[in-house]
Parts: C-alpha cells; sequence; structure tokens
C-alpha cells in the first residue's frame, strides 16, 4: 500500500471538499430558514471569482503583485457578491413568499440561468487565465508534493471563515436572530424579530462564503468561465444534502466528505468519472439515511 | 386600552373572523372562550401583526396598530405567548429568555429580570442551559411566559396556558398569571379552553363562536350564565 499516495489524495480531497463545503453553507443556511433551494447559489459563486479575476487584474496591470492583490480582490468580490445576494432575494424570491412552494424554485433556476448568460455577455464564455497571486512559500517546500502553498491558504482562509461563522451564528445578534427564524418562524415574529431583514442577511453572508469560496478556486485552479457556478452548485448542493440540508455542520461534513470521494475516486478508479463517485455518495448516504449524515428526520411542518 | 373593532381575518380565501369587537381596559384580566375553531387563537395573532386583518381597526392606547408590523406591535409593550407554546428548541432556556428581550437594549435591565424570572420558576434556573426543546410541558409554559415577561410588555396575551398540563400545575400557572397582573400591574388578555378556571381569575370575559363574539359579561355572571354553563362549563 503506497501511504504517501494515499496522503497526497486525502490532502487533496480535503481542500477541494472544503471549497465545496463553502459553497454549500450557503445553500444550507438559506434552505434552513425559507425551504428554497436557492439554483442561483452557483452563479453567485461564479460572479464572484469573476469580480476577483477583474479587480486582480487591474491590479496586477497596476504593477501590483502577490498577496495583497489577492485580499484586495477578495475584499471587493465579498462587497460585490453581497450586494448582489441581496438584490437576488428582494428579485427573485421575496415577491414570490407566500406562493406555492414550486413558485420560488422556478424562479430560482429562472436566475441562474439568467445570471449564467448575463456574465456570458457582458464578458465571455471563454476560459479566462486566473492570475498567480499565491507564491510559493519556502516552508512549503519539504512537503509541496503533499500540499501547495495555495492549498494551505486554501485550508487556512476556509478554517477561519468558517470559526467566523460559528462565532456569529452563536453569539451575535443576527446570528441568535437566524438560529430562531430558523427553529420558528412565527415565534420569531412574535419575539419582535424581523423575519424579512434576517432573510436578507441569510443571503448576505451566503454569498460572501461563495464569493470567498469563487476567489479560492480561481486562484487555484488558474482558469474560470461563465459556468463554472454549475457544477459548483450541483457539487455544493450535494454536498449539503449528504450532510442533511439545513444543517450547517452538515454542510461542512459533506462537502469534505465529497471532496475525499472524489479524490479516492479519480486517484483509485479513474479520473473521467470523478463526477460519477460525487453522485454515488449521494445515493448511497441517501438510501441508509433519508434525512443526510446530520440531519433529523423531521415531520412535515405545517 | 387595546380595542378591536369589526375586525376580519382571512386565511387566504378562508375567513376566520367575521366580524370581532372587543375591549381590553388598563389592568384587566379579560378572558376569551370559545369552542375549537373559533377564532381564539387567530384573533390573537391579528392583534400581534402575524396574520393581520383585512377589514376592522385595532387601537392601542386609541392610536392603529393593524398595519403595524409584529416588530413594532412589540415594541410598543403587546407580547404573545402562543398556543402550544412555541418554545425555540434547540436553543437553551436561557437564549429562550434572551430572545425574549430581542429588542431591548438594556443588558443590565435584562439580567435582572432574568435573574427574576429565575426566581419565579426555580426549575428553569436549574435547567438553564437545557435545550427548550427538552423540557417537560409544564416548564416550557413557564419558559414560554417568562420569555414573554422578558420584553416587559404592558399587555400580555396568553393563548391556551394550560392546555395539555396536570391539574397542579394549571392551578399554579393561573396563580401566576393573576401574580402577574397584580404585582407587575400587567394587563392580561387570556384565551382558554378552561373556561371555569378561567373566569375565576377574570375580570370580564368574551364567548366567540364561528369568528364572532357572541356574548360580553363581567366574569362572575359568565359564570352563572345557563348557556355558559351549558356550553362550556360542563354543568
Ligand atoms: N394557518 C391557517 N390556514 C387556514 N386556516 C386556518 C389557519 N389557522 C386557522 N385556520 C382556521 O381558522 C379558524 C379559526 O382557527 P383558530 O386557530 O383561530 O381557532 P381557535 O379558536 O384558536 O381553536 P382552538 O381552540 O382549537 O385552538 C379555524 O376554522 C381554522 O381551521
Ligand atoms: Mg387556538
Amino acid at each position: 500500500m503506497d501511504y504517501q499516495y494515499l496522503l497526497e489524495l486525502f490532502c487533496g480531497g480535503v481542500v477541494k471538499g472544503s471549497l465545496y463545503a463553502l459553497i454549500a453553507l450557503g445553500y444550507t443556511m438559506v434552505y434552513g430558514i425559507i425551504q428554497l433551494i436557492n439554483f442561483a447559489h452557483g452563479e453567485i459563486y461564479m460572479i464572484g471569482a469573476f469580480v476577483a479575476f477583474i479587480v486582480a487584474g487591474i491590479l496586477t496591470f497596476s504593477g501590483y503583485s502577490g498577496l495583497s492583490v489577492l485580499l484586495l480582490a477578495a475584499i471587493v468580490s465579498v462587497l460585490y457578491v453581497a450586494a448582489y445576494g441581496f438584490t437576488l432575494e428582494k428579485i427573485a424570491y421575496r415577491p414570490l413568499r407566500h406562493a406555492p412552494r414550486l413558485s420560488p424554485l422556478i424562479s430560482a433556476i429562472g436566475a441562474s440561468i439568467f445570471l449564467t448568460n448575463y456574465v456570458q455577455l457582458v464578458q465571455t464564455p471563454d476560459f479566462l487565465p486566473f492570475p498567480e497571486l499565491i507564491p510559493e512559500f519556502e516552508f512549503m517546500a519539504d512537503i509541496s508534493s503533499l500540499l501547495s502553498s495555495a492549498d494551505l491558504v486554501i485550508l487556512v482562509v476556509t478554517a477561519l471563515t468558517m470559526i467566523a461563522l460559528t462565532v456569529l451564528i452563536k453569539f451575535t445578534r443576527i446570528g441568535k436572530a437566524m438560529r430562531a427564524t430558523q427553529q420558528d418562524m412565527i415565534m420569531a415574529r412574535l419575539v419582535g424579530i424581523n423575519v424579512d431583514r434576517v432573510i436578507s442577511w441569510t443571503f448576505i453572508i451566503g454569498s460572501i462564503l461563495a464569493a470567498i469560496a469563487g476567489v479560492l478556486i480561481g486562484s487555484r485552479s488558474g482558469q474560470i468561465n461563465a459556468a463554472i457556478g454549475f457544477m459548483a452548485g450541483i457539487k455544493a448542493f450535494t454536498a449539503a444534502v449528504l450532510g442533511g440540508i439545513g444543517n450547517i455542520p452538515g454542510a461542512v461534513l459533506g462537502g469534505l466528505l465529497l471532496g475525499i470521494a472524489e479524490t479516492f475516486g479519480a486517484g483509485y478508479i479513474s479520473s473521467a468519472y470523478e463526477d460519477v463517485f460525487a453522485f454515488a455518495l449521494l445515493v448511497i448516504v441517501l438510501t441508509l439515511r433519508p434525512a443526510g449524515l446530520l440531519g433529523k428526520a423531521t415531520k412535515q411542518k405545517v | 386600552m387595546l380595542e378591536l373593532r369589526d375586525i376580519q381575518t382571512y386565511y387566504g380565501a378562508i375567513q376566520a373572523l367575521k366580524n370581532v369587537s372587543l375591549k381590553i381596559g388598563e389592568g384587566e384580566i379579560v378572558t376569551l372562550i370559545g369552542a375549537n375553531g373559533a377564532g381564539k387563537s387567530t384573533t390573537l395573532m391579528s392583534i400581534c401583526g402575524v396574520t393581520p386583518p383585512r377589514r376592522g381597526d385595532i387601537l392601542f392606547r386609541g392610536e392603529p396598530i393593524h398595519r403595524r408590523s409584529a416588530e413594532d406591535i412589540v415594541r410598543l409593550g403587546i407580547c404573545q405567548v402562543p398556543e402550544g407554546r412555541h418554545i425555540f428548541p434547540q436553543m437553551s432556556v436561557l437564549e429562550n429568555l434572551e430572545m425574549g428581550a430581542y429588542l431591548r437594549r438594556d443588558a443590565d435591565g435584562i439580567k435582572r429580570d432574568i435573574a427574576e424570572a429565575f426566581e419565579r420558576f426555580p426549575i428553569l434556573g436549574r435547567r438553564r442551559n437545557q435545550a427548550g426543546g427538552t423540557l417537560s410541558g409544564g416548564e416550557q409554559q413557564m419558559l414560554a411566559i417568562s420569555r414573554a415577561l422578558l420584553s416587559r410588555p404592558s399587555l400580555l396575551l396568553l393563548d391556551e396556558p394550560s392546555l395539555g398540563l396536570a391539574p397542579l400545575i394549571i392551578k399554579q400557572i393561573f396563580e401566576i398569571i393573576k401574580q402577574i397582573n397584580v404585582e407587575n400591574g400587567t394587563t392580561v388578555f387570556l384565551v382558554e379552553q378552561n373556561a371555569n378556571q378561567a373566569l375565576k381569575i377574570a375580570h370580564r370575559g368574551y364567548v366567540m363562536e364561528n369568528g364572532a363574539i357572541t356574548l360580553e359579561d363581567r366574569a362572575d355572571a359568565l359564570l352563572s350564565n345557563e348557556d355558559v354553563k351549558r356550553a362550556y362549563l360542563g354543568i
């Protein structure tokens, strides 16, 4: 047994999985509160990558380089995409809040298609080369076969983001309002929580997480196009369902498992079927635990 | 203090309140009794802005509130303990109480009021870190009442607080309601199936049938009213 290879695959899987997890969190948080699958979430991620690409391009052109560009690009991307998430909810979902459940779902698919095509039109449908912003750290030289510097940055940023999210949800006023709204929306209103505002914040926070993932993937895979949101969205949604949709730790667990399953499947069996392993895992888990790994089998809400 | 004038509330096309008018005076305990499906809970939800009436006026201290948001209404000092208690199940007892104080900013005052809640219901203090969903029915009702009080309401709406509780606990809950009314001067609007107990602590009462008020009187008069006895007191 080749342990070095196994370890390489494992590390690759964790890196990939943590990006899935970042995106999956947005799906799961929105679903937890309004039971809507926000199909346009993958496009939010794609737009995050595009904004970072544009900002990084301008800065690189102006002679800046390295991590400072990455940081600035990330900040602009996060702000821009937060506004996108907020607006998307206002335009595509809020008017349908009391409509039959299928309507917002269809609106979500429409928003997803619209955003993909919009970016294709105003930017380009081709792949664009993302500038290399993460330098090779010297201290990483010994383990560079396991983990590149970009991978390290991804892991650190993802971990920090998740810690920040946990603190936000557990201790802040808006975090508590989010939990209360998720657990009992009527009671949340009765204690004076503005549920509309909580929903807006949920979209904003989910979008910010997706933007961070978009910036990170851009600087790792080296290229982006307008269609990357589709596959990433499906994978992250799969991760969210795997962990139990609506469950926040579940989204992280689902993301990591999915990433690891994919790299192991690709590494030991065939890379041509990478996507198949992800969905096969989903089918297996849902057969055994229909509510997902950490999801509770809930009774239908009335 | 609160006045409902001909309010009509709908769920989609279904009309739940046909014509409800009632008045609650400052410092009173007023009870609303009626059969299942009469529209009692809907009346409370209409007052709180959760299911706003389609027609009619709701006045609080003379000011119309039927177009105000649920948030504004809590801010004005109206708070409801809904039917079925609606404890946030995955939040601790302490967090549930904190949610009751969601609109308040006086950290010290909140702390004091939480300590007071634990004094009133010592069992809640002992369970402060336990998830709300794991409390017993009686404990949940105590928590629901305490949570509502944390908003410092001047008008407290209670929807069937005795529902599903053992007689001894029911007695305790009614005593506490009376105590809240006398000691804090909180006005109480009490919806109950348990008409006998409710009329015993109330000053006045209304009887509701099919989405409309059919009878109103002083509580002692309702207790001895033949129709009420037959329909709601099981005598
Ligand atoms: N969410 C809802 N959607 C549709 N109809 C509803 C809804 N809630 C209540 N109703 C209907 O409105 C009417 C009044 O219901 P409401 O809950 O106010 O009655 P109630 O007097 O509180 O009854 P109970 O004593 O059983 O609690 C009922 O006919 C009920 O079926
Ligand atoms: Mg009711």
